[in-house]
């Protein structure tokens, strides 16, 4: 594992894995998108409508799935110091809020026809959004610190505390009682949607990971060039001022 | 065939919820997408100038 965490190894690695990533990304999507909105029939209940699901479900799962990934690189970070670590937390949050912020808009938009409201304060949607939440506190705290270090520890922090939410997205529509269906897919006794829903639901959650794949990886190579760039030009400014100091005024 | 379109785009009388969540769902993600391509680029591009104004150690 510490041999592919290496950042000049993960260059060369992700130099060879985008691409293949990126076409994946097109592929996967073009088959789940013709499956979502062609092969799927329209739910008995729900009619055209249910097509929001296909993007709705794969984005909510990628919204918990990014952060179990951020908080695991932050602990990974904080316990063993690895660079590559907080590259791959900082990467990745931004792309955990898009996700999420995809995952409430489109909930909100499936609400309106089905429910009758864009928005209802239940335990599902209100812990999702404090996902969103915890994404953009995340981003601020490692941003506020003049001292990166500094900053990325208390990122780090936040991004473990936060964790606790997980479950409780993941449970509250058990816990509670919600307006929010409960889990249809990842269950106890197995799906419980039709195969011809199911598999370009999977598919297009193929696709998201795929995407958050690659594109991960390119802000983690911006990250390290970024990284890189500073220490070069912090030893230039060293070297300057070592010259300065020791010619004669 | 121009009814087929036409019934396909109205989804069912749920057009208006269907499309925007498709095009947000484009929006967002593409917007990602991009934007990090274009920083790559940027990055690359400043590395790349660095490297070319002292010996190369590669990428």
């Amino acid at each position: 594992m510490n041999r592919f965490a290496n950042p000049a190894r993960f260059m060369r690695l992700s130099d060879r894995l985008i691409p293949w990533c990126a076409a994946l990304t097109v592929v996967s999507l073009a088959i789940g998108l013709w499956g979502a909105l062609f092969v799927a029939p329209p739910d008995y209940q729900q009619g055209e409508a249910v097509r929001i699901m296909f993007v709705h479900v794969p984005a909510a799962w990628m919204a918990s799935l990014i952060y179990f990934l951020m908080a695991l690189a932050s602990g990974v970070a904080l316990i063993w110091r690895h660079p590559l670590a907080d590259i791959a937390a900082q990467a990745a949050a931004p792309l955990g809020a898009g996700f999420t912020l995809v995952c409430l808009v489109t909930g909100s938009l499936w609400g309106q026809p089905m429910w009758g409201t864009w928005w209802v304060w239940d335990a599902r949607l209100t812990s999702v959004l404090v996902l969103f939440f915890l994404y953009l506190g995340y981003i601020a705290l490692v941003n506020a610190f003049d001292d990166a270090t500094r900053g990325s520890r208390a990122g780090a922090v936040l991004a473990l505390v936060g964790i606790v939410n997980l479950p409780i997205i993941k449970f509250s529509v058990d816990w509670w009682n919600t307006l929010h269906q409960p889990a249809s897919v990842f269950r106890m006794g197995g799906p419980t949607i039709d195969s011809s829903m199911l598999w370009p639901l999977l598919v297009m959650a193929v696709a998201f990971m795929f995407y958050f794949s690659t594109v991960l990886m390119l802000r983690m190579r911006s990250a390290i060039l970024s990284a890189r760039l500073r220490a070069v030009r912090l030893g230039a400014a060293e070297a300057l001022d070592a010259a300065a100091l020791g010619s004669p005024s | 065939m121009m009814d087929e379109v036409t019934h396909f785009l109205a989804m069912g009388g749920y057009a208006r919820f269907v499309w925007p969540a498709y095009g947000f769902a484009t929006l967002v993600l593409g917007g990602m997408a991009v934007w990090a391509w274009r920083q790559y680029g940027r990055q690359r591009r400043q590395w790349e100038a660095q490297a070319g104004a002292r010996p190369r150690r590669g990428r």
